[in-house]
């Protein structure tokens, strides 16, 4: 059974799919981002802590496919513990390449874990940078 | 392993493999060659012919036109009979909830010119009666109104439309893929002019399929050629799956009545089970539906992933109409046809039922589709 072959899904991905990681909310989180995709209309959400600009805790939610699931658990793997900076630099592509592919069809559909951490990130520095300013303005 | 997706495929009954296999083996003339070794072939293919006439109660077996699949039957009902009878009018009506190989013929005969219109359904997805009777032309020649849908089960009310049909003088063409061997077909009580069946669909191989054409009625060729089958579906007979498809129609006669009886007490357990889940609901018709046919939406999750979940963690196969699962990520117009936002089509589970499946994988489901559901809606924002 274990072999059959699923939707053409990568090993990798059925992987994710079966057993996601770091799936679930951050209480008061550094940054969330959210984007849904507008021709399958699916959702998917990604939270993270922040610490020195370094990615300590990161979790993920998502209505959405097998790969959608896949996708963004494996997202949250290559995040973990980077610089913002660099988990910035994290593509769709990346993600894709790191579960060993996926099928044609799912590509911009479940890609968009790699959307959701970047706007997680972009949420974190607009909010820092908000309390930069909430800090620094009595002081001008 | 439970497999509930007998609406895709149904596997073929060791009866018809073991009648039919002789076809391959022993008897392989051709039909049209006039030696022995052909005239028995061409006898199994008329043979094939009674029984799939017996099956629909059609008037003679000369009615029968055997193809080689469905979606071949639908197009040389569809546009056979438009282009053949052009001369009335160019109009055609299909219901909105059609399977594809008759709404893309359909869409091909207008952008050739033909007047298309699509009969809309109520949120069980019965066509609208009132909306045929409004529509149907002078010049219109071909309705199609499929006997059952193969996603959410509902039966049509066929024997009505069909006299709203032929009151304009047109003609009523049914798909009777998903309905065939189920429920009883009756193509002149119904009052139909043609009527598509798969042999699949039966359990009998794949590779063929029938159109039956009523005494009278004008269709022509969509693929001409060596004028096999009255001239309307040339090409070499595929006899070994004529000849199981035969055997299978035989077969669902016999026993249809006692098999559907019992997958239908499997079936509407199954519907009580899965709908103590909460925010599921049937989709169809809550009566007149299939008796092998149960399908449901849930709420908050997406269908791709309940089929996969079911499948890895519990061998249960199933379908969805989610459009995940589509080539082009649109939701199943059968769902939208109903009524349901895209959010809510996204969550449809569609389950059918065969000869394999039994009370004992009630429980077993009911438990797969409460785990699938809890874990996936853990994973869910919304
Ligand atoms: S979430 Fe719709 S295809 Fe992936």
């Amino acid at each position: 059974m274990e072999d059959r072959p699923q939707i053409g899904y990568s090993k990798k991905v059925m992987d994710h799919f079966m057993n996601p990681r770091n799936v679930g909310d951050i209480e008061n989180a550094d940054g969330i981002g959210t984007v849904g995709n507008p021709v399958c209309g699916d959702l998917m959400q990604v939270s993270i802590r922040v610490e020195n600009d370094i990615i300590t805790e990161i979790k993920f939610k998502t209505f959405g496919c097998g790969s959608a699931i896949a996708t963004a658990s494996m997202v949250t793997e290559m995040a973990k513990g980077k610089h913002i900076d660099e988990a910035l630099k994290i593509t769709r592509q990346d993600v894709a390449d790191e579960l060993e592919g996926l099928p044609p069809v799912k590509m911009h559909c479940s890609n968009l874990a790699a959307d959701a951490l970047h706007e997680a990130i972009k949420d974190y520095r607009a909010k820092k940078e908000g309390r930069k300013e909430a800090i620094e303005e009595p002081a001008r | 392993m439970v497999y509930l997706d007998h609406a895709s495929s149904v596997p073929v009954d060791p009866r018809v493999l073991a009648f039919a296999g002789q076809y391959l083996k022993e008897e392989y003339g051709n039909p049209s060659s006039l030696y022995a070794l052909g005239l028995s072939t061409k006898q199994a293919v008329e043979e094939a012919r009674v029984q799939v006439a017996a099956l629909v109660h059609a008037e003679t077996p000369s009615t029968i036109v055997f193809t080689g699949s469905a979606t071949e039957s639908n197009n040389l009902a569809v546009r056979g009979t438009a282009l053949r009878n052009r001369k009335k009018g160019k109009s055609i009506l299909v219901s909105a909830i059609e399977h594809v190989s008759v709404l893309n013929p359909a869409k091909d005969l207008q952008k050739q010119g033909f007047d298309l219109g699509f009969v809309p359904v109520d949120r069980y997805g019965v066509v609208d009666l009132g909306f045929l009777e409004e529509h149907l032309a002078p010049e219109t020649t071909v309705v199609s109104v499929h006997y059952a849908n193969d996603e959410i089960g509902t039966v049509e009310p066929v024997r009505e439309a069909a006299a709203i049909v032929h009151e304009k003088g047109a003609y009523l063409h049914v798909n009777a893929t998903a309905a065939a061997g189920r429920i009883p077909i009756d193509v002149q009580k119904d009052g139909i002019d043609l009527l598509t069946l798969s042999g699949n669909d039966l359990g009998g191989p794949r590779g063929a399929a029938a159109l039956y054409v009523g005494p009278g009625v004008k269709v022509q060729t969509v693929m001409p050629g060596g004028g096999q089958e009255k001239g309307l579906r040339s090409g070499t007979e595929n006899v070994f799956a004529i000849a199981g498809m035969g055997e299978a129609a035989r077969i669902a006669a016999l026993e249809m009545e006692d098999e559907m009886a019992r997958e239908k007490a499997v079936r509407d357990s199954l519907i009580k089970e899965v709908l103590t889940i909460e925010e599921s609901y049937l989709t169809g018709h809550p009566d007149f539906r299939l008796p092998n046919h149960a399908s449901f939406r849930l709420s908050r999750i997406e269908g791709e992933s309940i089929l996969l979940n079911l499948d890895t963690f519990f061998g249960i196969q199933v379908a969805t109409g989610s459009a995940c699962t589509s080539r082009t990520l649109e939701p199943s117009h059968v769902l939208l046809a109903i009524g349901l936002a895209h959010e809510e089509a996204h969550g449809s589970v569609v389950m059918s039922l065969g000869r394999s499946n039994t009370l004992d994988d009630v429980p077993l489901v009911g438990r797969a589709m409460k785990e699938t559901v809890t874990r996936l809606r853990s994973i869910s924002p919304l």
